[in-house]
């Protein structure tokens, strides 16, 4: 279980949580191609434990999905992996840190490198981190319902990116912005909790916006941490972020909010969502909705929008 | 009802005749299906071994040595990108019974691995990868009853019987192994990996082939399905004829039964009630014939199954209701097709009609020479579709009519034949018998045609299984020609082995090939040696003079049929096979069973205009004493792993006992048949023997004795059988050409070749005559018990 009182040390909490049920490397990346194109690249590790703990070889509990997507206006590509631990296919160390699962890998924190492979795409981006880690919540213990469930939960929100993407037209070097999220929890949703819309959006003004709302039978609870500049973050409970879908638009059969109004009247937010690409669908194992967004109104500027359980 | 039990009171009264209806519609009920039940349960099997031996259908990594997969080998190739699985594979004694492991990783393998496809659909991955454990067995195995594994067994229906399916960390566990046996290398990979040789040492091991597997058992279910229809065919003319005899016979019981009061179609009704019940009867009767037909049969089918196309069945037969439900159903539509005639007469019958009885179905010229029009018609249509047809429709059509328009012309031509033969013959009681016999043909018609096409049917599969036996055996001639195969590592350790082995044995004739595009298709090319083995054994379909030494100077090469067939290639034409290397086709060999096209040249050009040239392999010619002595060298010279060695001969002449078994069961099936189609001839013996009196009579009044007139009807009853039997050859064989070089080119893209078996004719005429013999005995040892005075009653009744 999560516990408000637990301390976030690093680089031990770069490295995995066994004894959770499940805990995800979540980086993000909003990116300018030299061909004058918006694009959108996405590189996860998640981890899932059938038990807590660790074991040898074949008999290890931890089931690790790694998914990879590059978008674009026009074009959506992703890919997933799936590998069991205790084998070497996938895993995390702390120190140095590297998460990888098959080919595809993510090493360092401060300098990092980041690959993975489809069937139609690659990418290899070199990412700098340009500001300090920002710890969500409460020193990093985000409150997930009225009733309490909980995460631990950081983010690097300042990575300068630079890289190549490879895609069916060809290479296309890029740069942007990232943003890595960690997180990990037993229980990441209360019962009556069907799923989520979460947002990472880089402004202009430099400033970064972390904010997400739990979708309840009745009644939604939200959480946001709002990030100057220089790092300082300030967290805020639930109520104070509000979202509200504009725009729809279905996708395999499900009805998907791709258009969003976002305000945090605390910091004066008041800005239209808009996805990049609205076919942004990750079909995977278990499907959702994952892409690159347009912010405009009060602020401009870029960012992810990640939608489950429609 | 009343009505019902007055109708079916004839058949108290005349129980040979219900005897001989309901085991004729059973019999020819069992045969279609027994055949069946044997095809759908090896199909079945082979369904259950291609969904389920799974990881046959992939390419393979294995060691080069043998032996287990380090596991450091997989997840090197996984993180360099290769999408491979793991398989963890053995065996487990559990209560004195040994089971097939395999432990498959479901989150790489591909989905068909495991049942309900895998994770991504039906199985539930906690319970599977989590907790004790999941294990899928066959349906119906008892396995562990005691607990003692701790999984929670599942029965599946397409699972093998004998194998558990489980997830590798289960079958790490039970067979105490962390190493996978293999992996199988996915179909799909992503671009850009890097070269495998350079991420592993591991050896690339083809698919185990069920593409060539198929399409063999395909050929031989096939035939063994139109077997079991013609049989079928044979068995409807008993009925046929039995319920015209019955209905011919109750005419006077119909006129009384109308003229005092039942309507028309209250009548039909009944009648058409009788002949479900009886159907119904037969029919069941027929399936649990079939049912242990096939039981009997199916352990020496899929022994032969297994050992030479190494496909998995279980010899156990499961009771499937399809088969049971469509061998009833189809004993129903016969019996209502052969009641047809019968009831559309009775619906016709004028109310107060003569209730004498005629002799049945007593046929006028005119309608003989329909039936002959029709029969010729059948014919043309026939080779029409021979000729110009294509598909595989078309290919049963063509045998359909063929043998429904010579069923039809067989009275015809009997007449003819016995008006020919009359016309040479001298002496009053000579042209009686001519003339008596000619008048009796309408009744033994119906019999005579089951007779031709049982005796077609025999000859026709005989010879198309014959040819195909011929053509098999010289198959595992060509592949299996030497003594042992030794499969190396690679070429240079092929080539040590061959250095090694050339003081010890006849020859070492290296296996080169290298794969190549020819005319845009995919062509195995490969190098030979000049060696007395390919001169002898090799199956030339087709040939010019002295290929082997034309061959072996680099002058022409050797392609096979179905590299012919594709790129429609003849002798003398020229094949480019690579940039300044155009050879002439010297010769065309049959290479059955395999999809793609093949071609032989000598090893030097093969080696100077190809690389790479896998050379890995070798053939081994050696006295067959010393085989083991040679492997036991082999073995303290070489660290060759298990399988590398393989004694061919011995693995042949199991394959061929197995073989010359399976067809026992197409002997034992031609038996049944020939045994049915007699019966359909007693049958209509006995009907006519109790309306011939007429006939006879005057005859022994006029001084001829009993056993002298018993004679001329058995003998009779033999030259009609040798007439049908020469009728039957023709066909037989034409049957035989159609399955083979129609039907089997359409389903399969080639053609056995022909062979005749003379011999097997003479002895099936000799059977045929037996049976006949034992047919026609009976009712003439009737006619020589018969009283004088029912004799001379035939004078004072007037009839």
């Amino acid at each position: 279980m999560p516990d408000p009182d637990y301390r976030l040390s690093f680089p031990r909490d770069h490295g995995p949580h066994p004894d959770y049920r499940i805990e995800w490397w979540y980086l993000t990346a909003t990116l300018q191609g030299a061909d004058g194109r918006d694009y959108g690249v996405q590189w996860t590790l998640f981890r899932s434990a059938l038990a807590p703990g660790e074991d040898e070889g074949w008999q290890s509990p931890q089931v690790w999905m790694g998914h990879a997507a590059v978008t674009s206006a026009g074009q959506h590509h992703y890919a997933e992996r799936l590998a069991r631990g205790g084998v070497g296919q996938a895993g995390v160390t702390a120190e140095p840190f590297r998460a990888f699962i098959d080919d595809w890998r993510m090493e360092g924190i401060d300098e990092m490198r980041l690959t993975a492979r489809g069937d139609a795409f690659a990418y290899d981006l070199d990412l700098s981190a340009q500001g300090p880690l920002v710890l969500n919540g409460v020193e990093g213990y985000s409150v997930k319902s009225p009733d309490g469930q909980a995460s631990h939960y950081f983010s690097q929100p300042f990575y300068e990116v630079t890289g190549t993407l490879t895609l069916p037209e060809g290479s296309v070097e890029v740069t942007g912005d990232g943003w890595l999220d960690r997180e990990w929890s037993s229980q990441p949703l209360s019962e009556d909790q069907d799923g989520w819309d979460w947002f990472s959006l880089h402004f202009d003004s430099g400033a970064r916006l972390m904010g997400f709302e739990l979708r309840g039978a009745e009644t939604a609870f939200s959480a946001a941490t709002w990030i100057a500049p220089d790092g300082d973050a300030t967290p805020f409970a639930d109520g104070a972020l509000r979202a509200t879908p504009l725009e729809t638009t279905v996708f395999e059969g499900r009805e998907i909010p791709t258009t969003w109004r976002v305000e945090l009247p605390a910091r004066g937010v008041d800005v239209t969502v808009e996805a990049l690409n609205p076919a942004a669908w990750m079909g995977v194992s278990f499907p959702y909705w994952e892409g690159p967004v347009r912010v405009s109104g009060s602020h401009s500027g870029r960012g992810y929008l990640e939608m489950t359980g429609y | 009802m009343p009505a019902f039990l007055t109708i079916l009171s004839h058949w108290r009264r005349h129980p040979g005749q219900l005897a001989t209806l309901i085991l004729g519609l059973a019999l020819a009920t069992a045969l279609w299906s027994g055949v069946q039940a044997i095809n759908e349960e090896a199909r079945q099997s082979y369904a259950r071994a291609a969904g389920m031996l799974g990881a046959n259908g992939y390419e393979r990594l294995q060691m080069p040595g043998g032996g287990p997969v380090p596991l450091a080998d997989y997840s090197a190739l996984r993180r360099a990108g290769w999408q491979v699985s793991p398989v963890i594979r053995g065996e487990l004694e559990a209560d004195g019974e040994t089971w097939r492991v395999m432990g498959v990783e479901p989150l790489t393998a591909p989905p068909d691995m495991l049942p309900n496809g895998g994770l991504q659909a039906g199985i539930d991955p906690g319970a599977f990868l989590g907790g004790p454990g999941q294990a899928f067995v066959a349906d119906g195995a008892e396995i562990d009853p005691n607990g003692q594994f701790g999984l929670e067994f599942i029965p599946h229906p397409d699972i093998a019987p004998g194998l558990i399916v489980t997830d590798i960390g289960v079958a790490a566990r039970l067979l105490d192994q962390t190493d996978p046996s293999f992996l199988i290398l996915l179909p799909d990979q992503p671009a850009g990996l890097p070269d495998l040789a350079s991420v592993t040492d591991l050896v690339r091991v083809e698919p185990q082939g069920g593409e060539d597997l198929s399409r063999l058992t395909d050929s031989f279910h096939l035939n063994l399905t139109a077997f079991g229809f013609l049989s079928f065919a044979v068995g409807l003319f008993i009925v046929h004829a039995t319920i015209g005899l019955a209905f011919e016979q109750r005419r006077p019981v119909f006129r009384t039964l109308r003229a005092i009061g039942l309507p028309l179609s209250r009548l039909i009704l009944v009648l058409l009630a009788e002949v479900t019940l009886l159907a119904l009867l037969a029919g069941g009767l027929g399936v649990a014939l079939g049912y242990l037909v096939a039981a009997a049969l199916l352990p020496d089918v899929a022994g032969t199954l297994r050992n030479l196309y190494g496909a998995e069945i279980d010899g156990t037969l499961a009771f499937r209701p399809l088969w049971a439900g469509v061998g009833l159903g189809i004993a129903l539509v016969g019996a209502w097709l052969s009641a047809a005639q019968a009831l559309w007469q009775v619906a016709r019958m004028p109310l107060l009609a003569p209730a004498q009885p005629r002799a049945w179905a007593i046929a006028s010229a005119r309608s003989t020479r329909l039936q002959a029009v029709a029969g010729v018609l059948l014919l043309a249509a026939s080779g029409a579709a021979a000729l110009v047809g294509t598909g595989l429709v078309m290919g049963f059509l063509c045998l359909g009519a063929l043998l429904l328009g010579a069923a039809l012309l067989l009275p015809g031509a009997l007449s003819l034949a016995l008006r020919g033969i009359g016309a040479r013959l001298r002496g009053p009681l000579a042209e009686w018998v001519i003339a008596d016999t000619r008048q009796q043909l309408p009744g033994l018609s119906l019999a005579l045609m089951a007779l031709l096409l049982a005796l077609a049917a025999n000859i026709g599969v005989s010879t198309m299984v014959g040819s195909f036996r011929l053509t098999f055996l010289g198959w595992l001639d060509q592949r299996l020609v030497a003594e042992l195969y030794v499969t190396a590592a690679d070429n240079e350790e092929a080539a040590e082995i061959r250095a090694f082995l050339a003081p010890l044995v006849d020859a070492t004739l290296p296996i080169a090939n290298a794969e190549t595009r020819i005319g845009g298709q995919p062509v195995f090319v490969y190098g030979v040696v000049d060696h007395a083995t390919y001169r002898d054994h090799w199956p030339l379909l087709e040939t010019t003079p002295a290929v082997w030494d034309r061959v072996a100077t680099g002058q022409v090469l050797l392609v096979n049929e179905q590299m012919a067939r594709a790129q429609e290639l003849s002798l003398g034409d020229g094949v480019d096979l690579a940039p300044g290397l155009s050879l002439p086709v010297g010769g065309v060999y049959s290479d059955y069973g395999n999809p793609t096209g093949q071609a032989i040249m000598s090893l030097d050009l093969l080696e100077r205009h190809f690389a790479p040239v896998d050379q890995s392999r070798s053939a081994v010619r050696v006295d067959p004493e010393q085989r083991q002595d040679v492997i036991a060298a082999l073995d303290a010279a070489f660290a060759l792993p298990e399988g590398a060695v393989v004694d061919q001969q011995s693995v042949k002449q199991a394959s061929i006992r197995v073989f010359e078994q399976t067809f026992r069961v197409t002997g034992a099936l031609n038996i049944l048949t020939l045994g049915v189609a007699t019966f359909a001839l007693l049958a209509s013996l006995m009907t006519l023997s109790s309306m011939r009196l007429p006939q006879v009579a005057p005859l022994w009044a006029l001084g001829q004795t009993r056993a002298r007139l018993a004679r001329i009807e058995v003998m009779k009853t033999l030259a009609l059988v040798v007439l049908t039997g020469a009728v039957a050859l023709p066909v037989g064989l034409a049957l035989a050409w159609v399955l083979l070089a129609v039907v089997n080119v359409e389903a399969f893209g080639w053609r056995l070749p022909m062979q005749v078996f003379p011999l097997d004719w003479l002895r099936l005429l000799g059977l045929a005559l037996l049976t006949s013999t034992l047919a026609a005995a009976y009712p003439a040892v009737g006619l020589l018990r018969t009283p004088p005075a029912h004799l001379l009653k035939v004078f004072s009744n007037e009839r």
